[in-house]
């Protein structure tokens, strides 16, 4: 399937959940999936880094509310469309996300994924202690009542986030089968063997981390205007590191289905979970199916279907066959 | 006024020993799990905050002191990290493929943790009551405030304890030769998976000490161990992977800075500190002050 039909496809069915959405016609569907939207894009951008070159980020939180955080900035400064704003975060966390690239540069495994945990404490102390965007305290964002031509404002931004996942979706996939997607897969199967058989490791790595960061910072940017109010403490929350891990290892890292999947799943479960019990116990699902997934599912849902399909087992089993 | 900020300075210093000596108990879990064993087990601190509420429950419905209470509870949290270690050398070690889902797997632990504990107790801090908690000592201008004095005592007790096991024992021996050389422990007729089980559980039974110290030093609830993720692997690795004196250095560098800066800037700065440090001590001297 070429870039272009893809692409048309993807438009095509976004167009759909749109349509079908605005059919409904109940709010709540825009609310939730507005977030199910969000975090099919933080997935498809924990995976860029993590799936595909295997660097493990736990600071996702800091790159989603640095996004958050330039919109509370300019909501305070001087208002801007939303998606210039998104923009605007994009730039910024992909800027902390070329940071983060440095860092990359000196620590491998574990070390990056520790030194991510130690940048993200770093941005919400800064956060915390910068009074303009509201501080400790929070901020509110009052969002305007309607939206130019789509009406209410919150089909506004399900329609900005579901354009985003679009992009976020086609962006992975086409990393995936280019040039850059086979240097990524190189650096995660073996750094040093890839860096001698002449792979810039280190300028893929910079792309890696700030792509990631970029789509990151583009997922938060509307987020302000979604909740009515943001505070470090919730934007910053564990909640968000966890779940752009979970859902990626879930669905299946490595491939653009595999956060789909798993972002659609996880997300709309926990949706469910958190109006029909309660929203601890929805995040309490979201550990255990992770650590469930990483013990007996390696390579997540879209792992198990290759399994047990007999379309794609001849590739599997002749991977199987190189492995020691 | 300059008496004064002398005074401050010195009651700064001395808080931030006594602080720097209670993260050495908090860290020489990890320093055993990350330095010894390079199993990166970032639920560490979540496991302290199990110990937190255990001791609490002790505490609170049968009035024993929380530190007894912890080491009454040592034998259970020695069983919790075998436990623990048996699963995760099941699905992720014995495949040499630990890295990225082992990771994801404590990741999931430290979460899931926390989720039950907010569940069970709800999100209100708790505390504890013992005798010391409340009285100080005076010493001239110094203020020696008995719930930082024992749980740095007790930290410095279990240090010195653990050190002399690892170099004194022969299964401590064993856990430092594990580190080094897993065939030439295997030709020493050792397993090198149930040493680094035995290593494993130790780590996790400090959890219930350090545990008992948090929850006398401050009140805790189910998130606060999200701070010391950070804190403890900057300490570890500022002190140097595999160096049990070089992380009581660090855990009083980490200390002393830390009661420093929020005396001075304010609290709210310090949580920083520690993760300054880390970012520090990764880009210019990853093998840490006394690294291997």
């Amino acid at each position: 399937m070429g870039f272009r039909v893809f692409l048309l496809i993807c438009v095509v069915l976004a167009a759909g959940v749109f349509g079908m959405a605005r059919f409904i016609g109940n709010d709540y569907a825009f609310f939730a999936g507005y977030v199910v939207l969000q975090f099919i894009v933080m997935a498809q951008a924990w995976n860029i880094l993590g799936g595909y070159t295997g660097y493990v980020n736990f600071g996702s939180a800091a790159f989603f509310a640095l996004g958050a955080y330039t919109a509370v900035f300019f909501h305070k400064f001087h208002p801007l469309p939303i998606p210039l704003l998104m923009g605007l975060g994009g730039v910024v966390s992909g800027l902390a996300g070329l940071g983060m690239g440095y860092l990359a540069l000196r620590l491998r495994g574990a070390f990056f994924a520790i030194a991510t945990l130690a940048l993200a404490v770093v941005l919400q102390t800064l956060v915390v202690n910068w009074n303009y965007v509201g501080g400790s305290r929070g901020a509110y964002v009052i969002r305007p009542e309607s939206a130019w031509l789509i009406g209410n404002y919150v089909h506004y931004l399900f329609l900005l986030m579901l354009a985003l996942a679009v992009l976020a979706i086609v962006t992975a996939r086409t990393i995936e089968r280019s040039r850059l997607g086979y240097g990524f897969a190189a650096i995660r199967d073996d750094e040093l063997a890839a860096e001698a058989a002449g792979v810039p490791t280190l300028r893929l790595k910079l792309i890696a981390t700030t792509l990631s960061g970029a789509f990151m910072g583009m997922a938060g940017a509307p987020f302000p205007y979604y909740i009515g109010y943001v505070q470090p403490t919730a934007a910053f929350g564990l909640d968000y590191a966890v779940n752009a891990i979970a859902m990626p290892m879930i669905g299946g890292t490595g491939t653009w289905i595999g956060p789909l999947v798993g972002a659609i799943l996880v997300a709309s479960l926990q949706q469910w979970a958190t109006v029909t019990i309660s929203s601890e116990l929805s995040l309490l699902v979201v550990g255990f199916l992770l650590v469930g997934f990483v013990i007996v599912a390696p390579g997540g849902i879209v792992g198990l279907v290759g399994r047990y399909l007999p379309a794609s087992r001849g590739g599997r089993k002749s991977k199987r066959a190189d492995a020691p | 006024m300059m008496n004064v900020s002398i005074d401050l300075l010195i009651n700064a210093l001395v808080a931030g020993v006594l602080l720097g000596g209670f993260y050495a108990a908090v860290t020489i879990g990890v320093s055993i799990s990350f330095g010894i064993l390079d199993i990166v087990n970032i639920a560490h601190p979540a496991f302290i905050i199990l110990g937190s509420y255990i001791a609490y429950i002790l505490n609170a419905r049968l009035g024993i002191d929380p530190i007894v209470a912890s080491l009454i509870m040592l034998p259970a949290f020695y069983g919790l990290g075998g436990l623990v270690y048996q699963i995760y050398h099941a699905a992720f070690e014995r495949h040499g493929q630990e890295s990225l889902r082992g990771l994801a797997f404590f990741f999931g632990l430290l979460f899931i943790t926390e989720v039950v504990l907010i569940l069970g107790f709800g999100v209100d801090y708790r505390y504890v009551t013992a005798s010391y908690i409340g009285p100080s000592l005076h010493w001239g201008v110094v203020d020696l405030p008995l719930r930082m004095l024992v749980p740095c005592l007790v930290s410095l007790a279990l240090f010195i304890a653990l050190q002399a096991f690892l170099s004194g024992t022969f299964i401590g021996r064993a856990i430092m030769a594990v580190a080094q050389d897993q065939l030439a422990l295997q030709l020493m007729a050792c397993s090198p998976r149930q040493i680094k089980r035995i290593a494993f559980a130790i780590s996790i039974a400090t959890t219930s000490i350090a545990g008992a110290l948090l929850i006398v030093i401050q009140p805790v609830e189910p998130s606060i161990g999200r701070e010391y993720i950070g804190r403890v692997f900057a300490i570890c690795v500022l002190g140097g992977l595999g160096s049990l004196p070089g992380m009581l250095i660090g855990a009083m560098l980490v200390g002393i800075v830390e009661s420093l800066t929020s005396t001075f800037y304010g609290p709210s700065w310090a949580p920083a500190v520690a993760f300054g440090f880390l970012l520090i001590t990764l880009a210019l001297r990853p093998a840490g002050l006394l690294g291997r």
